[in-house]
């Protein structure tokens, strides 16, 4: 019942601010044309082509994103039994952008050829090159997780995330001298970047992932208790990790690959998602972190997007003046986080 | 219906097993406390016949089946465990814990049934937690959290219990009403309960029958009665300082010779 209630509002909200961000920009589009661009009724042309072209693409990427880092977050904070886990907070992004710069790079010193498969296939490779960098990051987050506390791992994460951001923006220089086409400006998040014809590219993955997290998310519920105690109800806990690194990936990899590191939507939609369901059971949870994901990520971009006089904000300061002080708040007040104090 | 047939288990890394060739039944409705002092291999020997660690001979059977080769989800419908090892859950509240253990019983979703509720709030009236239900698990006291696990495995409604020295945080009433309770339980649904358990006393007082682990890697199991005339207890437990008298069938510090 909460959880229904819960979810109804925020489909309302997510719905709200997507469609007030899709009426403004460079052109202020009257509500009613918006609508009619959407419902295929009437409009003109231009609304047409400004809301289905350029600003519904960015939409659907940051509802799409949003949702698939609020579940992936549900994922990594009960596998790491670690409340401010979250695919970027860990490192598992920048492993991510790394991947992609290496391929990158190593295309473009390759040759033309290269380079001009790369761009072909962009879709399929970027995020393919996406998922083995989250994915090398994600096993060694995990393995190091056991050694260490919840904070001493979050405060790796973050500096391997530094890290490899570094390394990743040398590389990509490299790569651009030796003359291939790169990646430019995706190094800080946006949703904007993404070509219409690639949002299949980064739902396809991430529906597949769903699926994964719901389909584990009984077992790892019982992972909450300790991995002795899932064990004794019954579960694989080897296979389990497994299926929730995988499911982690799919859901993470595509976002990478054409968005960027979004910062703290992963981090905090969980929490916003326990908060409203009243339990930490893994299943519940899913769907209302990809509701809060997804509005605050549509929320952050509403406000990049903004009528603003010159187009000067980033989408990463928004969800930082957004996110960070609700991870202060977490990592002070939250009854689940005062053991590791 | 637990039949240890020369079961040996411990490390295979740690040269040898702790204890071998043991070879015990029980029945059910049978209590049984295991005693021995530490390192003596009491959790090595429940967390075996758990089937959470493999065996390094023999076989630990259930109801004539083998524990260890048995299906996870099977035996996790048959044998609940509370451990020594601290659960530790961010963000669980004390009802997510005592509901985990119906997931063995439970569809993908995890969905309670009828049956699954019912078993949760039989649990939950025995061990009165019912004040703290919608609290964090971890904001609890230690006392209380034990009554939580031990609510927990009474709610996966096992036919065996494996409670490794649950009573350890508990004040002298709450553990005699726990161990007093386990025992109408056990006997009236037909569970074997193995339980661990520092208290001497109170074990001795009140369970069907012992299994003693001197430490040495001797294995023997009987009525308390037997095993305190005989003088296997005191074998366990006796040290310079303290002595255990089959008469008074409690131990006496020692004022003879030795002090």
């Amino acid at each position: 019942m909460r959880v229904r209630t819960s979810a109804a509002a925020l489909i309302a909200a997510l719905a709200a601010v997507s469609l007030l961000t899709l009426t403004y920009g460079q052109i202020a589009l009257p509500l009613a044309d918006t609508l009619g661009a959407l419902m295929g009724t009437q409009s003109t042309d231009l609304a047409r082509q400004i809301v289905l072209e350029i600003r519904l693409p960015r939409v659907a990427a940051a509802i799409i994103a949003g949702g698939a880092l609020g579940m992936a977050g549900v994922l990594m904070q009960a596998l790491f039994r670690n409340p401010v886990a979250d695919a970027w907070s860990l490192g598992l992004l920048a492993g991510g952008q790394f991947g992609v710069a290496l391929t990158v790079t190593a295309a473009a010193f390759a040759g033309p050829a290269a380079v001009s498969f790369l761009t072909i296939f962009e879709g399929p490779s970027i995020t393919l090159a996406a998922a083995a960098g989250v994915a090398v990051a994600a096993v060694f987050m995990l393995a190091l997780g056991r050694r260490v506390g919840a904070i001493t791992l979050l405060v790796i994460g973050l500096m391997l995330g530094f890290t490899s951001q570094g390394l990743t923006s040398v590389l990509l220089h490299f790569a651009a001298r030796a003359g291939g086409r790169v990646y430019g400006g995706w190094q800080d998040a946006s949703f904007a970047a993404i070509a219409p014809a690639s949002l299949p590219w980064l739902l396809a993955p991430i529906v597949i992932g769903a699926a994964a997290a719901v389909a584990t998310a009984k077992p790892l519920s019982s992972l909450l208790l300790g991995e002795t105690y899932a064990r004794s109800l019954g579960v694989r806990v080897t296979s389990l990790r497994h299926a929730v690194l995988a499911a982690t990936v799919l859901l993470v990899a595509p976002v990478v690959a054409f968005c960027g590191p979004v910062s703290f939507v992963g981090l905090i939609a969980p929490h916003f998602a326990r908060a409203l369901a009243g339990t930490a059971r893994i299943l519940p949870l899913l769907p209302l972190a990809a509701l809060g994901g997804a509005l605050l990520a549509v929320a952050g971009d509403a406000i990049v997007h903004a009528p603003w006089e010159q187009h000067f904000l980033h989408l990463n300061n928004i969800l930082a003046i957004l996110g960070a002080p609700v991870v202060i708040l977490i990592l002070i007040f939250s009854p689940a986080v005062r053991q590791w104090r | 219906m637990l039949d240890l047939k020369s079961l040996a288990v411990g490390y295979r890394s740690a040269g040898g097993p702790l204890l071998s060739g043991i070879e015990v039944s029980a029945e059910a409705g049978d209590f049984i406390c295991i005693l021995g002092r530490n390192g003596s291999g009491k959790s090595t020997l429940m967390r075996t016949i758990a089937g959470l660690q493999p065996s390094l001979g023999g076989a630990a059977r259930l109801g004539g089946e083998d524990v260890a080769s048995m299906r996870p989800a099977t035996r996790a419908r048959r044998i609940a465990v509370m451990l020594t090892e601290r659960a530790f859950n961010p963000g669980l509240r004390v009802e997510d814990v005592v509901a985990l253990a119906r997931q063995p019983f439970t569809g993908w979703e995890g969905r309670l049934g009828d049956a699954d509720r019912a078993a949760i709030a039989d649990a939950v009236a025995v061990m009165g937690i019912e004040p703290f239900l919608r609290r964090y698990f971890n904001s609890l006291s230690d006392g209380e959290r034990q009554r939580v696990m031990i609510a927990r495995a009474l709610a996966q409604t096992p036919r065996l219990m494996i409670l490794d020295e649950i009573t350890a945080f508990l004040d002298l009433p709450s553990r005699v009403e726990i161990m007093a309770l386990l025992r109408s339980h056990a006997k009236a649904k037909g569970q074997v309960i193995l339980l661990s358990s520092h208290d001497l006393d109170l074990s001795l007082q009140l369970a069907d029958s012992v299994w003693l682990l001197d430490g040495a890697g001797g294995f023997s199991a009987g009525t308390p009665d037997a095993l305190s005339r005989s003088g296997a207890v005191g074998r366990a437990f006796d040290t310079g300082a303290i002595r255990f008298s089959p008469s008074e069938g409690r131990f006496e510090i020692g004022t003879s010779g030795s002090a």
